[in-house]
C-alpha cells in the first residue's frame, strides 16, 4: 500500500517537475482564462445584479474550458516523446499512473482558480473570498479530473484526439458542472449550505465512483 | 461463430420480421382507432404511446449495451462489441424518435417545443454521450482497443446519464408522471382509462419485439462485415 503512494506520489512530481521547466501549459491556460473573463465581460454587457447572479456559471464554463486545454497536454506529450512506454514498463500498478495523472491535472487547474478567483474578484468588484466556494472548487475539479484524465487517455490514442476530448468529456462531465455551478452559485448569492447540499451530494457520489472506474479501466486504456 | 449460420437468414429472423410487421399494423390499429380520444390533448395525445415506448425501448438497448461492455471487459470476444455497436446505434435512433414525438407533443401541451426538464434534458444528453462513443470509435483503428475503448465508455455512459438526471432534477420538474404517481408541478398529465392501458401496452410489446428483430440484423450485419474483412485481409494480405 505504502509503495502503490510512493508511486503516485512520483508520477505527480515528474508531471509538476516537467511543468515547472517549461511552464508552457499552465501559462497558456492562465492567459485563455484572463481572455474569456475578458470576452465574457464584452459579450455579456450587464448590470450589477446579473453579474453576481451568472458568476457561477462563468468561472466553470471557463474552468471547464481551461481543463480540457491542461487534460488534453497530460498524455499527448507522453505519447510524443514516448515517455508512456517507459511509464508503462516500470514495475507499479497501472492504476497508480491514473491517480498520479489525476493529481497533477487537479494541481494545474487548482492553480489556474487560485489565480482566477482575485481577478474575477477585482474585475467584477464582488467578493469571492467564501471557504464554501472553496470546497466547491477542490470536489468540481476533482470530479472533472478524474472523469477527464481517463477520457484523455483514451483520446490520446486515437486519430483526432484534441478534437476528440471535449465531445467525450463534456457530455459526460455535465453532472459536475450542473452541481458545480448550482452550488458555487449558492455561495456566490450568500445562501449557504441549505441550498448548496443536494449538489454537493452530486459532487461527492460522482466524485467517487469515477475514480473508483478509473482505478478499474485504465489498465484497459493503457494495455498494447 | 458457426459461419453457415451467418450465409442463410435464419428461419426464427423471418418469423421475427413478419411478427413484427404485423404487430406494427397492429400498433397503427390499436393507437389511431382503438384508443379513445384523451378529453383535453385531443389528438396529439395519441403521440404519447410512440413517445413512452420508445423511451423504454432506448432505456433497454442502452442498458443492454452496457452489459455487453462489462462482459467484453471480463471475456473479450468479438460478439459482445459487435452486439454493443448495434445497440447503441438502434438506442440513438430510438432516443431521436423520443425526443421528437416529445417535442411534438409538448408544443400544445406545454405551449413550447422545448423545455429545460431533467427527463427531456438527459435524453438529449443521452443522444450527445452515445453520438460521442460512434465518434470515439471511427477514430480508433486497431479493432481490439476500439472494442475496448467503446466498452468502457458505455459503461461510463450507463453511469454519468443517471447522474445528470438526478443533477438537473434539483430544477423543478415539468414533465407528467403518467404511470404512478402524479408530481403536482406536472404540467400536461391526464389519467388513462382501461382501452389506454392496453394500446400503451400493445406498443410496448410491438416496439420491443420490432427492436429485437433489428437487433438480430444489426448483429448480423456486424458478422458480415467483420468477414469481408477477414477476407480482404486474407486476399491482399494487409
Amino acid at each position: 500500500m505504502a509503495s502503490y503512494f510512493a508511486a503516485v506520489w512520483a508520477i505527480v512530481r515528474k508531471d509538476l517537475a516537467a511543468e515547472w521547466r517549461s511552464r508552457q501549459m499552465v501559462t497558456a491556460m492562465l492567459v485563455f482564462v484572463v481572455l474569456v473573463i475578458f470576452i465574457f465581460a464584452f459579450t455579456l454587457d450587464i448590470d450589477m445584479l446579473t453579474r453576481r447572479q451568472i458568476a457561477a456559471g462563468v468561472l466553470w464554463t471557463t474552468f471547464a474550458f481551461a481543463g480540457i486545454l491542461g487534460l488534453n497536454r497530460t498524455l499527448a506529450t507522453e505519447g510524443e516523446r514516448g515517455s508512456l512506454d517507459g511509464l508503462l514498463l516500470a514495475p507499479v500498478e497501472r492504476s497508480a499512473i491514473y491517480f498520479g495523472k489525476t493529481l497533477a491535472n487537479l494541481f494545474f487547474m487548482l492553480v489556474v482558480e487560485i489565480f482566477t478567483l482575485p481577478l474575477y474578484a477585482l474585475f467584477y468588484n464582488m467578493s469571492l473570498a467564501q471557504p464554501g466556494l472553496w470546497l466547491v472548487l477542490l470536489l468540481g475539479s476533482w470530479c472533472f479530473c478524474s472523469v477527464g484524465t481517463l477520457l484523455a487517455a483514451m483520446a490520446a490514442q486515437a486519430r483526432s484526439r484534441e478534437l476528440l476530448l471535449p465531445v467525450l468529456l463534456l457530455p459526460m462531465a455535465l453532472p459536475v458542472l450542473v452541481a458545480s455551478v448550482r452550488a458555487s452559485s449558492a455561495f456566490v448569492n450568500g445562501l449557504g449550505m441549505e441550498y448548496a447540499s443536494a449538489s454537493l451530494n452530486i459532487l461527492v457520489v460522482y466524485g467517487l465512483i469515477m475514480p473508483a472506474l478509473g482505478f478499474m479501466f485504465f489498465d484497459f486504456i493503457v494495455e498494447e | 461463430m458457426a459461419s453457415t449460420s451467418l450465409d442463410r437468414k435464419p428461419r426464427l429472423l423471418q418469423a421475427l420480421d413478419i411478427l413484427s410487421a404485423l404487430l406494427m399494423l397492429g400498433t397503427i390499429y390499436m393507437v389511431f382507432f382503438y384508443a379513445p380520444m384523451e378529453r383535453v390533448m385531443g389528438q396529439v395525445q395519441r403521440v404519447f404511446y410512440f413517445h413512452a415506448s420508445s423511451g423504454w425501448v432506448t432505456m433497454v438497448v442502452l442498458i443492454i449495451a452496457a452489459l455487453a461492455g462489462i462482459i467484453y471487459l471480463i471475456r473479450p470476444h468479438k460478439k459482445w462489441d459487435v452486439l454493443a455497436v448495434a445497440c447503441v446505434e438502434i438506442g440513438l435512433v430510438f432516443a431521436f424518435i423520443c425526443v421528437t414525438t416529445g417535442s411534438i407533443w409538448a408544443r400544445p401541451a406545454w405551449n413550447t417545443w422545448w423545455t429545460w426538464d431533467p427527463r427531456v434534458v438527459t435524453f438529449t444528453i443521452l443522444i450527445l454521450v452515445y453520438m460521442a462513443y460512434m465518434l470515439l470509435r471511427q477514430g480508433i483503428e486497431d479493432p481490439q482497443r476500439r472494442a475496448r475503448f467503446g466498452a468502457i465508455y458505455a459503461i461510463l455512459a450507463a453511469v454519468t446519464v443517471p447522474l445528470t438526471f438526478f443533477s438537473i432534477r434539483i430544477w423543478r420538474t415539468l414533465h407528467p408522471v403518467v404511470i404512478g404517481s402524479g408530481s403536482a408541478t406536472a404540467e400536461g398529465g391526464f389519467d388513462m382509462t382501461r382501452p389506454m392501458v392496453w394500446t400503451l401496452l400493445f406498443t410496448l410489446l410491438a416496439l420491443t419485439v420490432f427492436t429485437l428483430t433489428l437487433l438480430w440484423h444489426r448483429v448480423r450485419l456486424g458478422w458480415l462485415a467483420d468477414k469481408v474483412e477477414e477476407l480482404r485481409m486474407k486476399a491482399f494480405g494487409r
